[in-house]
């Protein structure tokens, strides 16, 4: 398709031709062409946020939750400049989204123009590709191909900067179609002959582990349906990143847990002493690893990746497989049938001994209390009362976030929205608009803390104006809690402006917005109050007090190894458990 | 120099050894591409010893960034699975690999002085196979080319001979025998 029309109109047509459904964003005077064109039409439906931050987050949940790329649109200076954050946050996590910004016009670029930023020169480290166009005529050819970078290969962030005479400019517009990018072609298969390498090494292996990342997820519907399968018929034990919940069912015989700084005594101890490890779509990051040079050390390392880069960054592996998680679990769930060899039965059985000993110690353990809402209780009471239910989970960053992947049992792929990589607090409200707006009959919860939703909370507002029924279960404790644990472990519990002194009352806060208040703050009115919140057809926030000295563990302290955790109820001084080396990591 | 890996965790111990490596980078010719590149090292904390870029086949819009770069081979490896994750970049060749690339530098090198010294600066430069492109009745510049190493050396002895600046092009690289990259 060839046709006449100005950029701004192209903006348009790209959009829909690339199937995006709702945009979010944010007009200034940058974009005013590119809003004129969207104000007349009606297919493609404009989400207007409060701070582009929350357009970037929201487009993130929005893509995360429906596997499509989330679209956003902002204006130039403040609103690209604004919305750096969920940019960064999408590349470390992986998300494919495409975010337009307008740009003063061609000829004053350069000239400290009013709302004038070096867009591309900003946002050239935090996205996966960016573009700045100087010709009406490469236009659409810019945005097809900004599509195609966001979500094949390792997705991510990609930008395209548009300056204002662009938009009023005519030019011809080009389909999608035949827009194929002349270098980026990632690979999909993997290499035959290492996959079946790898299936070998699988096969003799007496003390075999999977670990799995959002790759997983990324990759598809199809690549959890394979994992699972490969799960099943190997019997080995699986344990995922945080970005990797809901690939393998928590609620399965076989599910360790999630791994790292927080995860349970036995995925860790199963990483710790394995012969065999089976790395796909994950990327063995610091929160995983902990120390290095103790990470893991008798075993044989298996790592599937679409990124290249991925493999042998932080961890030496002994078989590097580059391609997509979907295809590769393929080949080896085809490989591992087809084999004569059969897995060493006695050996495991003894492994899963092990593990089970380990899993002995329970580690997610607490001491409830009549008295007090535990936050690891409301989470576990909210899991009861959503299980059933077709239901979306985001966070925001902190011990609520942790407790949200300790406790709440994620049984699908693409029901769970975190920041992982940049620990973005205030993603978990946006995220929420996101992902109702792509699933609106769905049950979308942000499980938050009070100090990362005030980052945030002005997109109450957005959900209100567009009916989005989002509900933002406070784990409120009035600290900014996974703080406050660093500075009781670390820093001799003084507590240094960790502490909010005079916190909105959130009830009334719900109500300014036009939604719904609630508070509970006694272990025995939790299950009635929850269960009135999934009824209430518009937003709440719900404004749950738990007890503010609880610690998030078990946990593994800076600077030491998967086998040097500490546990909830463990003798040992925490203060002890801590290296002077451990204390300057993050 | 990064030479540990990219996390704040006590890095395994270091038992690899530094290597010195010239990559060929071959990339499209568009605005940002060079601050693509150089944004990666810096970002990252790798080290570029050596930098050289100039369109070379003009049709395609294509562009060949010459680096020096050191590290571990586990850096080394890093730094050209991060350079081909780069959008708008087509290849990325380890010359060093292998021992086959010829590497050349070229240098101006401005001298000052009188009498003995600008004779005995004439006769290095003959035996460096340098050239004069420039001349006044106090001064020279030479035009010298070779390895990076041959023209230290040359700087070197310059130097008490009244050496005023240098100019160095960087390493500029190609792999032997018939075979393109
Ligand atoms: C934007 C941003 N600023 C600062 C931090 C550092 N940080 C990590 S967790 C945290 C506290 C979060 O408090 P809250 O939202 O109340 O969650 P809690 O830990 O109490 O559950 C802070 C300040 C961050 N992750 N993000
Ligand atoms: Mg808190």
């Amino acid at each position: 398709m060839q046709k006449e029309m100005t950029g701004a109109e192209m903006v348009i047509q790209a959009l829909l031709d690339q199937g995006v459904e709702h945009i979010f964003g944010y007009p200034g005077g940058a974009v005013l062409p590119i809003y004129d064109a969207l104000f007349q039409q009606d297919k493609l439906r404009h989400v207007l946020v409060r701070h582009e931050q929350g357009a970037v987050h929201a487009a993130e949940g929005y893509a995360r939750s429906s596997g499509k790329v989330g679209a956003v649109l902002v204006t130039s200076g403040p609103g690209a400049t604004n919305a750096v954050t969920g940019l960064t946050d999408a590349l470390m996590d992986s998300i494919p989204i495409v975010v337009l910004t307008g740009q003063v016009p061609t000829h004053l670029i350069g000239n400290d123009a009013f709302q004038e930023c070096d867009t591309v020169g900003i946002t050239r480290p935090c996205t996966k590709h960016n573009y700045l166009v100087k010709n009406v005529n490469d236009l659409s050819r810019i945005l097809h191909e900004a599509f195609y970078v966001a979500a094949n290969g390792r997705p991510g962030p990609v930008v395209v900067d548009i300056p204002k005479d662009i938009q009023f400019a005519k030019g011809t517009y080009v389909g999608p179609k035949n827009i194929q990018h002349k270098t980026y072609q990632p690979k999909l298969k993997g290499d035959l002959d290492k996959v079946k390498a790898a299936v070998e090494l699988m096969r003799h292996a007496k003390k075999p582990v999977f670990y799995t990342g959002g790759g997983i997820i990324n990759s598809g519907k199809e690549a959890s349906v394979l994992l699972r399968e490969l799960v099943k018929l190997t019997g080995f034990p699986i344990t995922s990143t945080l970005m990797g919940l809901g690939a393998y069912p928590a609620a399965d015989p076989q599910w360790l847990g999630m791994l790292g700084m927080h995860g349970t005594y036995e995925a860790n101890l199963t990483m710790h002493d394995c012969d065999v490890m089976i790395c796909i779509g994950a990327r063995f990051d610091d929160r995983i690893t902990g120390r290095l040079d103790a990470f893991s050390p008798g075993s044989k390392k298996i790592h599937v990746d679409i990124d290249p880069s991925s493999i042998n960054k932080n961890v030496h592996v002994d078989l590097a497989i580059v391609g997509d998680c979907a295809h590769v679990l393929e080949d080896m769930v085809r490989l591992w049938r087809a084999g004569s060899v059969t897995p060493d039965k006695k050996a495991l059985a003894a492994w899963w001994k092990q593990i089970d000993e380990w899993r002995g110690k329970k580690s997610l353990a607490y001491k409830n209390s009549k008295e007090i809402i535990k936050p690891q209780y409301a989470i576990q009471r909210l899991y009861e009362f959503t299980k059933g239910l077709d239901a979306y989970i985001t966070t925001e960053v902190g011990q609520h976030q942790m407790w949200a992947a300790q406790f709440y049992q994620f049984q699908e792929p693409r029901r769970w929205m975190t920041s992982g990589g940049l620990g973005t607090m205030g993603y978990g409200l946006p995220a929420a608009v996101g992902v109702q707006m792509a699933h609106p009959k769905s049950l979308v919860i942000d499980i938050a803390g009070e100090a990362s939703v005030l980052m945030t909370m002005q997109e109450m507002s957005t959900a209100a104006q567009y009916d989005l029924p989002i509900k933002i279960f406070i784990l409120n404790n009035q600290y900014m809690g996974m703080v406050r644990q660093w500075q009781e472990l670390l820093h001799g519990g003084r507590y240094s402006h960790s502490y909010t002194e005079s916190l909105p009352d959130f009830v009334k806060l719900a109500e300014a917005y036009h939604c719904v208040g609630m508070r509970c703050e006694k272990p025995g009115d939790l299950d009635a109050a929850i269960q009135e919140m999934i009824k209430v057809k518009k937003p709440v926030i719900f404004d749950c007090v738990v007890d503010q000295a609880e610690n998030c563990f078990p946990m593994i302290p800076s600077g030491r190894a998967h086998n040097e955790m500490l546990l909830g109820d463990a003798g040992v001084s925490v203060e002890d458990a801590i290296t002077e080396e451990g204390k300057v990591l993050v | 120099m990064n030479t540990t890996a990219t996390t704040h965790y006590p890095a395994a111990k270091e038992t690899q050894q530094i290597e010195h490596r010239t990559l060929s980078i071959l990339v499209d010719n568009e605005p940002g591409v060079l601050a693509r590149v150089i944004g990666l090292f810096s970002g990252r904390g790798y080290n570029i010893d050596s930098l050289t870029v100039s369109e070379t086949e003009h049709e395609q819009h294509l562009s060949r960034i010459t680096i020096a770069t050191q590290g571990t081979p586990m850096v080394i490896e890093q730094i050209k699975n991060q350079l081909e994750r780069l959008v708008p970049v087509h290849r990325v060749v380890d010359l060093t690999a292998g021992m086959t690339a010829i590497e050349r530098e070229i240098a101006l090198v401005k001298v000052r002085g009188k009498d003995n010294n600008r004779v005995e600066a004439l006769r290095l430069a003959d035996a460096f196979r340098a050239r004069v492109i420039d001349a006044t009745t106090e001064s020279f510049v030479f035009e010298i080319t070779g390895k990076s190493d041959k023209i230290d050396q040359f700087v070197v002895l310059m130097a008490p001979l009244g050496l005023v600046e240098v100019s160095r092009s960087g390493i500029v690289a190609i792999g032997r025998g018939p075979e393109g990259m």
